[in-house]
């Protein structure tokens, strides 16, 4: 800097910036221009980089250009507040001061957790990212996951980013501190202390959680006169009760699967939901693991009103009402000479299997299982108990526990308790943790307008909901992976809650709540769960115990203990009552397969999810037959007006093949009206119907036309094979056993060579995937495991109406035969990554091309959106962005997207990659050690999360991998492979296990 | 098409223009609808049309572009729908403009000296319209470029075993050879205008345009030279265009567009609709401009002999693409045409069907060519009967493929039809916008038809 020049004077400026302000706006900007007409200034403007700032440069005194520098910069950022009118947010960023050990940036860790559904626990470990939690796998230790991963877990995800939920302490609908919700709760509770506590209430959801179990404990010797209530719309009721009826007590039952040759499911889809459905569908498709050396598998009979993935795999599926199979239950019980009951009635469809079914289970005594359904009643559960109990199936097929719920009690009757004082005007706090009783009790309760005659009521909950509405204090709660707790599974071995995140917004966690009650009322989440089972295992080596516990996500010896009670006498002495319709019809209430009682209303990725079956989103339905909608002459979508015990109910109606005729199948959880953003106004509520008389299923429903027309969401329209049976390949072990071959007979697969271009010699790795139909129960876990890693968008209902869901791998649902009951058949499909791929040819601008190791990869960036490579795929799998399907605003949101997975704009191409983020992850693995990918590193997303293990993808060069293994089973076919394609996907034909006994 | 004197009768040049008329009145009269200060209400009034459809196309081509093509109605699976459809059928009325001007150049067939003029602006303007949809339609319109091979610093080609490369090819030299033939012909009819105008803007416009055109016998021996060489260039693009959007389709397997018979097809088809949209130009503008005597009755009779023929060509077409699902026995391509009758676009089949087969039959009889109202309304059929078909091919096989699970019905959205609309506006504003500003007929070709010329081309022979 030869020609010196004139110092910038900051005091100067700084006064001409302060008289600027002193004057009114136009002389403002006068002075401004008079400010920057010094050259300085002029040269400031102009010059990217000003004069001033090569005083970094070595030709000049270090501390003067430094100096200078700094007064530059200060007058850059006093004008740069005068040039921008607005101002920026002030961002912090923030370096790790230590970085905590194991953390590579870039690099998942996993965390040991457990979600729970209906209180009781399902293992996962959740995948983080930098501290943020974006994925939920299974917990291959745990019992009840066994690695595998529902749909509810992996969409826990989402929950806890949900930009809806709850994020301060309200009262009356104003922003209160937990410090003055405190402060009103121990004043209320002072004044408590001298009732002894007759006015306080507490209301929860089912508890298994021990460490909640003692907190009440406490909170009832402070405050012996405090009641502890539980309400769990779908919980098992009916089971709790049953067993209450066999046994004379509370007792916990499950299956071994295993171990079972003959299953009779008695409208139970233990494959699907429960909280040992992962464990069982495990269980059973190790039984239906046909291969050519073992041409073995169980038989599975189903009694059930609407087809359930269950029903869908059954060997034999028999449509009975829900109140029919009571009667059923009964005269199986009497084939089995167990019981002395009728062996005709009028329905002859309840008696037409019963002596094939008896003889099946007489010949595999031991290996037998008998499951009743949740929904049916207790003597149903009894039946099943005193069956199972008579053929030796107990200790080998079913067991039997003390309850894992801390206090197992009838929650209607505990309901209605709360209800009676509340409506006595007896309560005085009412702590709802967690649940939303205003919108899901019996409807003859009118809780919603009862809550209000508590004083003190507050509600803990994710969302501000129907209740919320009604309480006074609304306290935001903490989600699961915020939050410390502990929770019992099925067989009640404890897993450990431990947190993934500072909770996103002030939630605080059930336990947190009802420490405040105790003495102690500050004590943090982790110190009172840590608290609890250093008392339960007390001894030096604690700590240790506790990591471990932690660490693996199951307290190792928690499981409760085996026992055999006694079945009391009168345990079936009750006969089953008649359910006539009278010409009306049966009204059956269920918990939704995606969004259950109405708890996950507000995730869109549940909500998207189509429901098993009837490919249903964002709605339930009036679910009727079609004779029945023959009869009430409707179509899909038609409305219908539902008359049931003087409440009425306006429904569209969706006609289902293989449901029963005069039953109504009504899916709970929908017609929130403050669930948030995504569900409200979903659907309509079938709570409004349903009674305390009554939670599953009764006759007595009316349903009439009424005008209006209602428009569904489903993502499958065309359900029949006929001409297509190729596109699933079924038979019977039967004629597989005699040649396996004719399984797939019909499939023409062009010799390799068929095409003008030469082929590829894969070198290294050649991946693949094979899908095994018989162990697929259609359950639909990995379309939302696939949504969760592969950040796939929600596009919401319309634009599924208009087919452009996004989902990349889909579970098509076919059916064959007759209409009332036909065969169910369930196929995932994801992208086939064809050799031959007809995608790849049409794309004008390469944006998809086949990778050296047979991906057939998808260039987002390259696309431009000609949706060609759509129209030529014949297995229709690319998803196209229509519009701007990602969610880039959204704060919260942006937290959850899975940092190795691009998120994809507007106007371009999608599809299944076979998650080649996890492919390249692996294969950088290996590159480190020295070696090859082996089996087992990689898992996709889809298989990761299968419970049945039917997705298996590898490495086809590998000689040992499963994949090739499977490919090599004479069921394996590709889909479509007529038009030589050469799909890297294929699927291995289903079989059916028929009782020849058994007439159609 | 080489079999087209077996359609077209040998012309008598003496029928070819209405009796009476010279050199100075065939100038005149065609140069006075440009050079006139007034303005007819039937100009207004299609003018208007055309411009306020043309509002209509760029507010939903806003709203397209702010968006995305989700407004319009396509899904999984029919992700090409109006757009595609649009695009083929404009691309196809195009191709009459090329027939008459080139190959009909080429085969001395004079009686289109009279139509030409208009129907290559109808190509050229055609060409703009069916130009626009695989720009539109584009999930990223902006990055259309990368559709061309242009050398950049990625060192990423297209990918010339796509059709839709072969498409950019073919449509853009369609565009530029149209454009250059039209252009060449207008070179002395520019001139004359700019000699006869007396408004010192139009002459200094029309002077430009004309590039110093004299009428020298050089400028003429040069223009014969050109305009011979650039119908040899565009004669095989009648055939190469329309065959090259087919490969669209039958390049693809989706049953229903996988055949081979589909270049035949489609570029009779396009000069089927060709035709027709040159009569439903013809027959108002020359009773508005009272042109009777240039294009005459047998102007029209030719043209409705093409269509009856390329029509039959086209049902021919029809009829083995039925024949070849059932001979072939594959089930795929026996359920596309079997649901394309009687599925859930039945009812647009078999009315382009009827618009396309059995009403067209009628121009068997000369009572309907002779009548010009008749053929009007018989041109407007076939037009629809052509969208129709594209559609029904283009959107009926996509939407029941392969797999019955993903089965979807396309239904068009008011943006489809807003856009389609749209560009019946654009074609109707610049084709007005040519009318009143350059010559609809080509004078000087036009007086070569007279028995003046031809007596001066007897003596000299």
């Amino acid at each position: 800097m030869s020609d010196s020049p004139k110092k910038l004077d900051l005091a100067e400026v700084r006064e001409s910036l302060a008289k600027a302000a002193r004057g009114s706006g136009r002389e403002y900007w006068r002075s401004l221009e008079h400010l920057a007409a010094t050259p300085e200034f002029e040269e400031l403007l102009e010059r990217e980089f000003p004069r001033q700032a090569i005083g970094w440069s070595e030709d000049e005194d270090r501390a003067q250009g430094r100096r200078n520098f700094l007064k530059l910069m200060g007058a850059s950022l006093a004008l740069g507040g005068l040039a921008a009118c607005t101002r920026q947010p002030t961002e912090y960023i923030m370096p790790y001061i230590r970085q905590p050990e194991e953390l590579v940036l870039g690099k998942p860790l996993f965390f040991a957790t457990a979600t729970t559904l209906n209180g009781v626990a399902h293992g996962v470990l959740a995948e983080s990212h930098e501290g943020r939690p974006t994925k939920i796998e299974g917990n291959p230790e745990h019992p009840a996951t066994l690695g595998a991963c529902d749909s509810f877990s992996q969409a826990s995800v989402l929950g806890l980013y949900d930009p809806d939920r709850a994020a301060t302490v309200t009262q009356g609908g104003e922003i209160r501190s937990w410090a003055a919700f405190f402060d009103a709760l121990r004043s209320a509770l002072a004044e408590q202390k001298l009732k002894n506590g007759a006015g306080l209430r507490i209301l929860t959801e089912t508890v298994t959680s021990p460490t909640m179990a003692s907190q009440v404990a406490a909170i009832q010797k402070l405050y012996p006169g405090v009641k502890w209530h539980q309400w769990e719309p779908a919980g098992p009721h009916s089971a709790r009760a049953g067993a209450k009826q066999a046994f004379g007590q509370f007792v916990n039952t499950y299956y071994d699967l295993s171990n079972a040759q003959v299953v009779v499911a008695l409208d139970s889809d233990f494959l699907a939901s429960g909280p040992a459905s992962l464990r069982y569908a495990r269980q059973f498709s190790m039984r239906r693991r046909v291969t050519d050396a073992n041409p073995q598998m169980n038989r599975l009979y189903v009694v059930e009103p609407m087809p359930t993935p269950t029903g869908a795999k059954a060997d034999h599926r028999l449509a009975l009402r829900a109140g029919d199979i009571e009667e059923f239950a009964w005269a199986l019980a009497t084939g089995l000479g167990v019981a002395q009951g009728p062996k005709q009635g009028e329905n002859g469809d309840i008696y037409k299997w019963i002596g094939a079914i008896a003889r099946d289970l007489q010949r595999n005594k031991g290996a037998g299982l008998v499951i009743a359904g949740e929904q049916q009643p207790p003597l149903v559960h009894a039946l099943a108990h005193v069956m199972n109990a008579d053929m030796g199936n107990v200790g080998k097929t079913v067991f039997y526990s003390d309850p894992i719920e801390a206090n197992p009690v009838d929650q209607l009757a505990s309901l209605q308790d709360l209800l009676n004082d509340l409506n006595a005007g007896a309560v005085d706090v009412l702590l709802i943790l967690g649940g939303n009783p205003a919108f899901n009790a019996p409807v003859d309760f009118g809780m919603a307008s009862a809550i209000p005659k508590a004083r003190l009521r507050a509600h803990l909950s994710l969302y501000n909901d129907e209740t919320s509405a009604l309480c006074e204090w609304h306290l935001p709660e903490a989600h699961y992976l915020e939050s410390w707790g502990d929770a019992r599974t099925f067989d009640g071995t404890v897993s450990i809650q431990q947190p993934l995140i500072e909770p996103l917004y002030e939630g605080r966690s059930a336990i947190q709540v009802l420490q405040m009650l105790t003495e102690s009322p500050e004590t943090g989440g982790y110190a009172v769960v840590k608290g609890y089972w250093a008392a339960q295992h007390p001894g030096a080596d604690f700590e240790s115990w506790w990591r471990l516990a932690v660490h693996d996500g199951v307290i190792a010896g928690t499981a409760l203990p085996a026992k055999t009670p006694a079945i009391q006498g009168a345990a079936i002495s009750q006969r089953p009552a008649s359910h006539r319709l009278g010409g009306k019809l049966e009204a059956i209430f269920r918990p939704d397969p995606t969004i259950y009682d109405g708890r996950f209303a507000n995730n869109g990725w549940l909500q998207e999810l189509p429901k098993p079956i009837t490919k249903l989103t964002w709605d339930n339905a009036a679910i009727i037959s079609p004779a029945t909608a023959h009869r009430l002459g409707v179509e899909s979508g038609d409305m219908l007006r539902l008359n049931y015990e003087g409440n009425s109910l306006n429904a569209p109606a969706w006609v289902q093949p293989g449901h029963i005729d005069g039953a109504v199948t009504l899916h709970l959880g929908y017609g929130r009206t403050r669930s948030g953003r995504v569900g409200n106004g979903m659907g309509f509520n079938p709570y409004g119907l349903r009674g305390s008389k009554a939670l599953w299923h009764d006759t007595g429903l009316e349903a009439v036309k009424i005008p209006g027309q209602y428009v569904f969401a489903s993502t499958q329209m065309d359900h029949v094979l006929d001409t297509r049976r190729h596109i699933i390949q079924s038979g019977t072990l039967e004629e597989y056993k005699k040649n396996p071959l004719s399984i797939i007979e019909g499939i023409e697969t062009p010799e390799p060579g068929m095409t003008l271009y030469p082929p590829w010699k894969y070198e290294g790795y050649a991946w693949g995937m094979a899908i095994d139909l018989n162990a697929c129960t259609g359950c639909s876990a990995c379309v939302t495991a696939c949504v969760a890693e592969n950040n796939i968008a929600v596009v919401g209902k319309d634009q599924v109406r208009r087919s452009r869901i996004m989902h990349w791998i889909r579970v098509d649902t076919y059916y064959n035969g007759a209409i009332n009951n036909p065969d169910i058949y369930n196929q995932p499909v994801p992208c086939m990554q064809c050799e031959n791929a007809p995608c790849e040819l049409v794309c004008p601008v390469q944006a998809t091309n086949h990778s050296s190791e047979g991906l057939n990869d998808m260039v987002y960036n390259r696309c431009v959106g000609t949706r060609y490579c759509s129209n030529n795929c014949p297995y229709k799998v690319r998803r196209f962005n229509f519009y701007l399907f990602s969610d880039y605003e959204t704060p919260s949101l942006k937290l959850l997207h899975n940092p190795d997975v691009t998120v994809r704009s507007r106007g371009v191409m999608e599809k299944c990659t076979y998650c080649v983020q996890r492919i390249n992850y692996a294969k950088i693995e290996a590159e480190k050690q020295g070696r090859l990918v082996q089996e087992g590193d990689i898992q996709t997303s889809c298989q990761a999360a299968c419970p049945t293990e039917a997705i298996v993808f590898g490495n086809l060069n590998d000689p040992n991998s499963r994949v090739l293994k499977m490919k090599a089973e004479k069921r394996n076919y590709g889909l479509l492979a007529d038009l030589n394609t050469r799909p890297r996907t294929t699927y291995l034909a289903t079989l059916r296990n028929p009782n020849p006994e058994v007439e159609g | 098409m080489p079999d087209e004197p077996q359609v077209v009768e040998p012309p008598e040049p003496k029928q070819l223009i209405a009796p009476g008329y010279t050199f100075g009145s065939v100038t005149d009269q065609i140069a006075t609808v440009v050079l006139t200060g007034r303005t007819p209400v039937f100009w207004l009034a299609c003018f208007s049309v055309g411009l306020a459809l043309l509002f209509l196309f760029l507010y939903a081509v806003a709203l397209l572009l702010a968006k995305g093509v989700g407004i319009w109605g396509i899904r999984v699976p029919v992700m090409w729908g109006f757009a595609i459809t649009n695009f083929v059928w404009w691309i196809g009325i195009g191709h009459a403009g090329t027939l008459i001007s080139a190959i009909l150049l080429l085969l001395n067939q004079r009686w289109r000296n009279s139509i030409n003029r208009f129907a290559e602006a109808m190509t050229l303007f055609a060409v703009a319209c069916a130009g626009m949809f695989p720009l539109l339609h584009l999930g990223r319109p902006w990055l259309f470029y990368w559709l061309f091979p242009y050398p950049n610093t990625m060192n990423v080609q297209p990918q010339f075993r796509s059709p839709l490369v072969w498409d950019v090819f073919a449509v853009s030299t369609y565009a530029t050879v149209s454009f250059l033939f039209w252009f060449v012909g207008l070179l002395p009819d520019l001139a004359t205008l700019r000699d006869r105008t007396l408004n010192r803007f139009a002459r200094f416009a029309y002077g430009i345009l004309a590039m110093g055109w004299r009428g020298s016998a050089r400028h003429w021996s040069i223009y014969e030279t050109a305009s011979l060489l650039l119908a040899g260039l565009a004669t095989p693009l009648v055939l190469s265009v329309h065959t090259v959007v087919s490969f669209d389709f039958t390049i693809a397997i989706v049953p229903g567009w996988h055949s081979t018979f589909f270049p035949p097809y489609f570029v009779a088809g396009a000069i089927y609709s060709g035709f027709a949209m040159v009569l439903a130009l013809a027959i108002p503008l020359r009773a508005v401009y009272g042109l009777q005597g240039l294009i005459t009755d047998k102007h029209l009779d030719n043209s409705a002999k093409v269509m009856l023929a390329t029509g039959l060509i086209v049902a021919y077409a029809y009829i083995l693409e039925t024949f070849t699902a059932w001979y072939s026995g594959n089930v795929y391509e026996g359920a596309a045409i079997w649901n394309r009758m009687t599925g859930p676009y039945a009812p647009a089949y078999w009315m382009l069907i009827s618009c396309n087969i059995i009403l067209p039959q009628a121009l068997w009889f000369k009572s309907i060519r002779s009548r010009p109202v008749l053929l009007f309304i018989w041109s407007m059929i076939v037009l629809t009967g052509m969208w129709l078909e594209r559609y029904v091919i283009i959107v009926s096989s996509l939407a029941q493929d392969f797999l019955t699970s993903s089965w979807s019905i396309f239904v068009p959205t008011r943006w489809d039809w807003a856009t389609y609309f749209g560009t019946i506006g654009l074609f109707l504003f610049l084709f007005f916008a040519f009318i009143r500003l350059l010559p609809m007929i080509s004078i000087f070709e036009v007086r070569t038809l007279l028995p003046q010329a031809k007596v001066e081309e007897e003596v000299q022979g």
